[in-house]
């Protein structure tokens, strides 16, 4: 391991409302490879925006090779060796691989086309990068493009190299092939700052780690000394040994009642193929990491992402679920993890966010009187207890737990025999939380199934009878009854559990 | 490691062809085209489509719609669009006849040549102004292009008219002289047809010809060799991209705006030179043909793709569809509007069709197909 390259002291920053960073400290070392870790709101993104001169920073220092730096704009930090590659690619698909690496760095007011693609060979073959100059980028795959985008870092001298999620979209060779790539540059002596979900890749070429969480450092470790187990203790900032089993006297629902939905390898754009089953009155999760597949998998039972492959059974009958009105004419409904992007529309009332499912399922020719949408919203107003002035206020206005009511009584509304709840307690208060956390094993007595997924591991050993555990994509393992515990959960997580029965 | 290296050199080192690139095949089809249909015109239906003089006579009565169309072809690739450029060609020309007729301030003692060199001036400046303001509105306060461009076509519409209100014409009893210049054509004998009596005629060609010509050849390389060039197809490509590769975005939307309406402006020029006439319906729709054109040409309204060698071709092509519905009798003057579009939809269509095709496993040829590196 080499000198050290980078440190960031005491970095602290805030958004109005929010401590995103509380004096957290990084090292880098020149020739190794540092993951970043940590789950949603933990602060990876927030410090890679500070060290890349995207957020200033409200206090701390930060130094390269011992220098202390000053960076205020991504510019800086490209002058100072900082540079980073994002997961969406940040290069034009319709220009040439050669311009893609040229472009944009006080070129002559002539483009010297045979100079570059030379240099842009050379390049490419010192690196081993399978692409040529001439190619035009867009025709490269995802992963070829991301490596031209390091190849260009590192012709503009970069000693700090931020890989931000760069495997999220390639499959397994590609990840091999940017694997090595990594570690020819570690080799040529650049530090990599390599941020990721998956936590085989993180064991696969990382050297050390540093772990977040709410904004405060857990710690840094080196690989070798830090388990997979632990690591996700730290990351969800759980003690794998205190660890106190409670919640034993879950609601006994597991009762295996007949088969409602099954699906036999059931894939989507995003989604890899799966299997899945739920029974009637039964309330099951879905668990994992961020990133590790969860809402990927619901949303493809859904099909809010393009269905690709699989067959579906909807009480033992074949169906064809395509389309996200398919889904619901089949009695199927899904509140979406992004409620302010995909659920509410906020400049409608609250009575026509409430009845507009079931005016999508009617079809638009068979209006509803306004009499009839009145009672509807009433109805589930009182029932779910939404607090708003009326049933004309804007949705916008309504807090978030109410807002969340609002998409769960238009859902209901529908009848659904099977619902998907996508993290429905985020972001609202305590009190809401437990609401809804009752009123879905309410929902699932009188009969409904319910797929429950959350980040908060208590909540979902609270609800759920069965839970489904993902890793990097696949379904690792299924737990129920007297196998719910936390450490269970996160043995299965890290790689140490259960297999799938 | 190794596995990649082998991999890799061998795709290097069996240095194949690179596959055509989307914007090339595009312009090689419309080329095609405009060849294709005029052998068959000469074949089908004879008369005029025999002499060169009909190629002169395309060039001749289109010179300005070239130019407006490379214009548009810059804009185009910079991912913006400029509806005012017929506009501007009406105001200059417009404008250009009033000077030459020394309305617009008496032009005593100076020679005919240095009027016309004024009038040019006068001409170009006026592009450069609608240029600088349209490209400071678009670029640095970051107005839709389309609504500005909007609101400069209405401008520079609502200004021929204040500057004159009825129609204005150079006449050989008032401007003899300028009328000369403007109207030079350089007669090419070789290229001649004999007419009725057998007399030679020799083939004709306008000077605005030869201006448009520069300008297809000069943006060309502008496009092709330069950084600035280079910079417009970033920008068009991924706005967001070019911005993070260190191009100054707002600079190079200012400079594509500029030369559009700096273009547009001789444009206007040449256009006068043709008709030595002002009117508030000059060019009429002329910015339609041009987005018809470059598009015809294989420039993506999306940005990013595109050259002027397909719009120059695309400008052919709808003149001499144009000449084609009118020689097969239908004289009516919606028969060359109906065709205009209905081929500008087969184009469109075309193109999709195509480039979609590349991008999936088909039977192509090697060089037609895009294979994944």
């Amino acid at each position: 391991m080499g000198e050290i390259l980078l440190t960031m002291r005491g970095i602290c920053k805030s958004f109005p409302g929010v401590k995103a960073l509380n004096n957290v400290d990084f090292t880098l070392r020149a020739g190794e490879i540092h993951a970043l870790m940590g789950e949603n709101g933990a602060g990876k993104s927030t410090l890679i925006k500070v060290l890349t001169g995207v957020y200033p920073k409200d206090t701390g220092e930060i130094s390269v090779e011992g220098q202390p730096i000053a960076i205020h704009s991504p510019q800086d930090a490209q002058k100072n060796g900082i540079a980073t590659v994002y997961q969406e690619i940040t290069l034009c698909p319709n220009l040439t691989v050669a311009e893609n690496m040229f472009i944009g760095r006080n070129e002559n007011l002539v483009v010297d086309w045979g100079k570059m693609v030379k240099r842009s060979d050379e390049l490419l073959k010192n690196l081993g990068i399978p692409a040529r100059p001439k190619q035009q980028l867009g025709s490269c795959s995802i992963a070829v493009q991301q490596m031209v985008a390091i190849a260009r870092a590192v012709d503009m001298n970069c000693k700090v190299l931020i890989l931000d999620e760069p495997t999220s979209s390639l499959d397994d060779k590609e990840v091999e092939m940017l694997f090595s790539l990594m570690r020819d540059l570690k080799s040529r002596g650049v530090g990599i700052i390599f941020v990721t979900h998956f936590l085989e890749q993180v064991y696969a070429v990382s050297d050390r780690i540093t772990v977040l969480r709410n904004g405060e450092l857990v710690g840094e470790y080196v690989v070798e000394e830090l388990p997979q187990v632990e690591l996700v203790a730290k990351m969800m900032g759980k003690e794998l040994e205190g660890l106190s089993d409670l919640d034993k006297n879950r609601g006994k629902s597991s009762a295996a009642g007949e088969s409602l939905y099954e699906a036999e390898n059931l894939s989507s754009s995003e989604a890899k193929p799966f299997d899945f089953q739920i029974a009637k009155g039964e309330v099951n999760g879905f668990t994992g990491l961020l990133g590790s597949g969860r809402s990927e998998s619901v949303r493809a039972i859904f099909a809010a992402d393009k269905v690709t492959g699989g067959k579906v059974r909807m009480k033992g009958k074949q169906l064809n679920i395509n389309t996200p009105y398919q889904a619901m004419k089949a009695g199927i409904g899904y509140l979406p993890e992004d409620r302010k992007r995909d659920g509410i529309i906020a400049d409608l009332s609250v009575r026509e966010n409430i009845i507009l499912a079931l005016q999508v399922m009617k079809g638009f020719f068979h209006p509803m009187s306004k009499a009839q949408m009145s009672g509807f919203a009433d109805e589930y107003i009182r029932a779910l207890e939404i607090k708003t002035a009326s049933q004309d206020t804007p949705v916008g206005s309504l807090s978030g737990g109410n807002q969340q009511k609002v998409i769960l009584a238009r859902w209901l509304l529908t009848h659904p025999e099977y619902l998907i709840l996508d993290e429905p307690t985020r972001g609202i208060d305590v009190g809401t939380k437990t609401e809804i956390q009752r009123l879905v094993l309410k929902l699932a007595e009188e009969g409904m199934s319910i797929t429950f997924i959350s980040s908060e591991i208590e909540e979902m050993l609270r609800t759920c009878s069965r839970l489904i555990v993902m890793r990097d994509r696949k379904i690792v393992g299924e737990l129920k009854g007297e196998e719910l515990t936390q450490s269970n959960v996160m043995r299965t997580i890290a790689g140490g559990g259960k297999e799938n029965a | 490691m190794t596995a990649n290296s082998v991999s890799t050199n061998e795709a290097i080192t069996a240095r194949r062809r690179e596959p055509v690139s989307n914007a090339t095949l595009l312009t090689c089809i419309s080329i095609g085209i405009f060849l294709t249909m005029y052998i068959v015109a000469i074949i089908t239906l004879k008369g005029g489509f025999t002499k060169p003089q009909q190629v002169f006579d395309i060039l001749n009565n289109n010179a300005h719609l070239i130019i407006i169309a490379c214009a548009l072809t810059i804009v185009m690739i910079n991912g913006s669009i400029d509806i005012s450029v017929a506009g501007v060609v009406a105001l200059v020309s417009m404008v250009s006849v009033m000077f030459l007729k020394g309305r617009l301030w008496p032009a005593e003692g100076m020679s005919d040549g240095v009027r016309v060199a004024l009038a040019a001036c006068i001409a170009v400046g006026i592009g450069l102004m609608f240029g600088l303001v349209q490209g400071t509105l678009i670029a640095y306060l970051d107005i839709q292009p389309f609504i500005v461009t909007l609101a400069g076509m209405f401008f520079a519409r609502g200004m021929i008219t204040i500057v004159s209100a009825e129609p204005l014409q150079l006449t050989v009893s008032n401007e003899p002289g300028i009328l000369t210049i403007v109207q030079h054509r350089i007669e090419m004998m070789f290229l001649g047809s004999p007419n009725k009596k057998g007399v030679i005629i020799p083939a004709r060609m306008e000077v605005g010809v030869i201006a448009a010509l520069l300008v297809v050849v000069i943006i060309a390389v502008i496009l092709r060799k330069t950084r600035l060039g280079r910079h417009f197809y970033a920008v068009g490509g991924n706005r967001q991209s070019a911005l993070t590769l260190g191009i100054n975005v707002k600079r190079t939307r200012f400079q594509a705006h500029l030369i559009s309406s700096l273009l547009a402006g001789i444009a206007g020029f040449v256009f006068m030179m043709h008709n030595v006439s002002g009117n508030a319906t000059n060019a009429t729709a002329g910015e339609m043909d041009a987005i018809a054109s470059s598009i015809i040409g294989g420039t993506l309204l999306s940005g990013g793709v595109g050259n002027v060698i397909g719009t120059f071709f695309g400008v052919m092509i709808l003149a001499t569809i144009k000449l084609i519905v009118v020689a097969s009798g239908l004289r009516e003057p919606w028969w060359q509007t109906i065709t205009t579009g209905a081929m500008l939809c087969f184009f469109i269509l075309l193109q999709s069709v195509v480039l979609s095709r590349r991008g999936h496993k088909m039977k192509l040829p090697p060089w037609l197909k895009l294979t994944k590196g």
